[in-house]
């Protein structure tokens, strides 16, 4: 069971100054390696002493991997790129403010000076028995606690659940979705660009992971199109205090509109399943329809369609659903 | 190399999660070995095979041109019994090799056909098929005895032929049986663990340390049916097996290898009326 300790055990650090360096060293090192970005998710598991890494690849020294750069197409900013740097970004902040505005809700200012954006989408459940060190689904077990009569599940999964009932914490992964982001992933076969909706998965396809990267792959950079560049944006997280804390549930809609009616749309929701939720089927629902209070009200029904809350987490129906209501209602013009 | 893997419960207690998934290359390997043995030996190495005289005076004109071994009902049920092993091998295991899907549903509703078609199989055996003919008897002990001592050079008289199902065929029934079993039994309450239409959730029906045998008794007995299946492929496609194999498909096998591989008084075909002989063929041995 976690114990917190001082000091965390022993492991071997590298610290590579290319991408190239790192992937040598996380072939040679296999399943037995750690990649280390901004450390906010993995001191937490080194010091409850429940992940124990031989060897940690620290990637903070490779500097291909920082910044925000403009491309042919949009933007690129780089897997080690740091939540803060992201939410000052000049360019970011005027044309995708979406992003900035969910990297602003993470956490609080100390976690997001050292907390990257690679990070923040690729971080693991924070379900606290698997936190714990109890042997769930995700951790290898053949239970999930959270999911049982007796279970604490007030932040756990309404939609997607598989066996665990964990949700994924990122701010930022909804937004990237509704901006419909593309992941540069680099593994030992060469360079991989996904969507950012297929970056994630749950528990039904690999209940032990939360993104597509399997060891030896490392994710260097997220890309967002020029498409959605200067849309109306939305974001909003409910969580149970207004700052260091993850979301209940959190909503990320990207729209154009002509006039009043919404022309194209991305909406995505996260806290509510193991991945974010892009919502496809409220998306074609609202398309062509005048942005009012009654598309708010029928997007917010559809959304809640298949919830399936456990015993404590029913208020998310709810709030998923009013969430995405507002999404569609309040969105700046 | 472990054959189980260990956890430490919430209560601080160690309880076997599930079975080493190492083991399914061990499964693997072990049935693509013995495949590559058998194949080398039986090239190489086996005698031909010598079987006594038939012991019954048979007259030959009433056996049917085509002898039917395997009813529609008996096919059926092996061609969904395989259908869904297979469905069970896949789902369980690609996902433990790196092939990523939502395996879940499907592993369970593959487990459910499983069940039911043995469940049809137990009873259509039971009261409409020669119970016994499957399980292994003394005869069958005796022959075997033969068969070894004469394939070490020893002297014994030869075996007598077979009767429907041979020795081999035999012990495969009862090791498939056993692990059928095994997978069923565990396999039914571990859907008390997962989200099923038809049974309401309850993890906490067993203990922890029950549980986890459950799960080690299912993932061994799962991946033993790797080697089990992988052996069972490889003899019905051998071709001194093939006819057999055939008969499977078509539910007959003909006169010929009938008389050449079966003793009549154990396994009589005389009499029968083969639904699967030609009106000309009746004729002929009318």
């Amino acid at each position: 069971m976690a114990v917190i300790h001082d000091v965390i055990p022993a492991f071997e650090l590298f610290q590579p100054t290319t991408v190239d360096d790192a992937l040598g060293l996380l072939g040679r090192q296999g399943e037995k390696s750690w990649v280390l970005a901004g450390g906010l998710d993995s001191f937490d598991w080194f010091k409850d002493r429940i992940k124990r890494p031989d060897v940690v690849i620290d990637l903070s020294q490779i500097k291909e991997l920082r910044g925000v750069r403009t491309v042919d197409d949009g933007l690129e900013i780089g897997a080690m790129t740091t939540l803060t740097e992201v939410v000052r970004h000049p360019i970011v902040r005027e044309k995708y403010s979406l992003l900035p505005n969910a990297a602003e809700s993470a956490a609080s200012p100390q976690i997001r000076n050292q907390g990257t954006i690679g990070g923040n989408v690729s971080q693991d459940a924070r379900c606290w028995y698997y936190r714990g060190g109890w042997p769930c689904y995700r951790a290898g077990g053949n239970i999930c606690y959270a999911d049982t009569p007796t279970g604490l599940n007030r932040e756990h999964a309404i939609l997607d659940a598989d066996r665990c009932v964990a949700v994924n914490p990122s701010d930022t992964a909804p937004a990237l979705i509704a901006l419909d982001a593309k992941m540069v992933i680099r593994t030992p076969r060469g360079e991989r660009v996904v969507n950012a909706e297929d970056y994630f998965i749950g528990p039904a396809i690999d209940i032990t992971r939360m993104t597509i990267l399997r060891p030896g792959d490392l994710l260097t950079a997220i890309r967002i199109p020029s498409t959605w560049a200067g849309a109306q944006f939305y974001f909003e997280k409910v969580r149970d205090r207004s700052v260091w804390d993850f979301a209940l549930v959190n909503v990320a809609a990207a729209l154009v509109t002509s006039g009043s009616t919404i022309e194209r749309i991305r909406l995505a929701v996260n806290g509510v399943a193991a991945h974010p939720v892009r919502l496809k089927g409220v998306e074609a629902a609202v398309l062509g329809k005048p942005r009012n209070e009654e598309t708010a009200e029928l997007a917010g029904q559809l959304a809640i369609r298949g919830a399936q809350p456990l015993q404590y987490n029913g208020y998310k129906v709810p709030l998923m659903r009013n969430l995405v209501k507002r999404a569609i209602r309040d969105v700046a013009a | 190399m472990d054959l189980i893997e260990w956890a430490q419960s919430p209560w601080g207690r160690q309880i076997p999660i599930h079975v080493s998934w190492s083991l399914l290359w061990v499964s693997a390997i072990g049935g693509l070995v013995f495949l590559i043995v058998h194949a080398i030996y039986v090239r190489y190495w086996a005698k031909p095979v010598t079987a006594a005289a038939d012991s019954s005076t048979l007259d030959t004109a009433r056996i049917p041109e085509r002898v039917a071994r395997h009813s529609l009902g008996a096919r059926l049920f092996h061609g969904i019994m395989a259908l869904a092993m297979f469905a069970l091998l896949l789902t369980a295991f690609l996902p433990k090799v790196g092939v990523r899907f939502a395996w879940v549903t499907y592993h369970w509703i593959a487990g459910i056909v499983l069940t039911i078609s043995v469940i049809y199989h137990i009873i259509h055996a039971s009261f409409w098929l020669d119970f016994w003919s499957i399980w292994p008897n003394n005869e069958d002990m005796e022959d075997a005895s033969r068969r070894v001592s004469r394939a070490l050079g020893q002297s014994a008289p030869p075996p007598r032929k077979f009767a429907k199902y041979p020795l081999e065929n035999k012990l495969y029934h009862l090791v498939v049986t056993l692990a059928g079993l095994a997978v069923i039994g565990t396999g039914v309450f571990m859907m008390k663990r997962v989200h099923t239409p038809f049974l309401t959730r309850n993890p906490y029906l067993f203990s922890d340390m029950t549980w986890g045998w459950m799960y080690v008794l299912h993932g061994l007995a799962g991946i033993g049916f790797i080697a089990l299946v992988t052996i069972h492929i490889y003899f019905a496609i051998r071709p001194e097996k093939l006819f057999i194999t055939k008969s499977m498909i078509f539910g007959w096998m003909s006169r010929e290898h009938y008389l050449e591989h079966y003793d009549p008084r154990r396994w009589p075909a005389a009499e029968q009326v083969s639904a699967a002989v030609r009106p000309e063929s009746k004729k002929a041995t009318a």
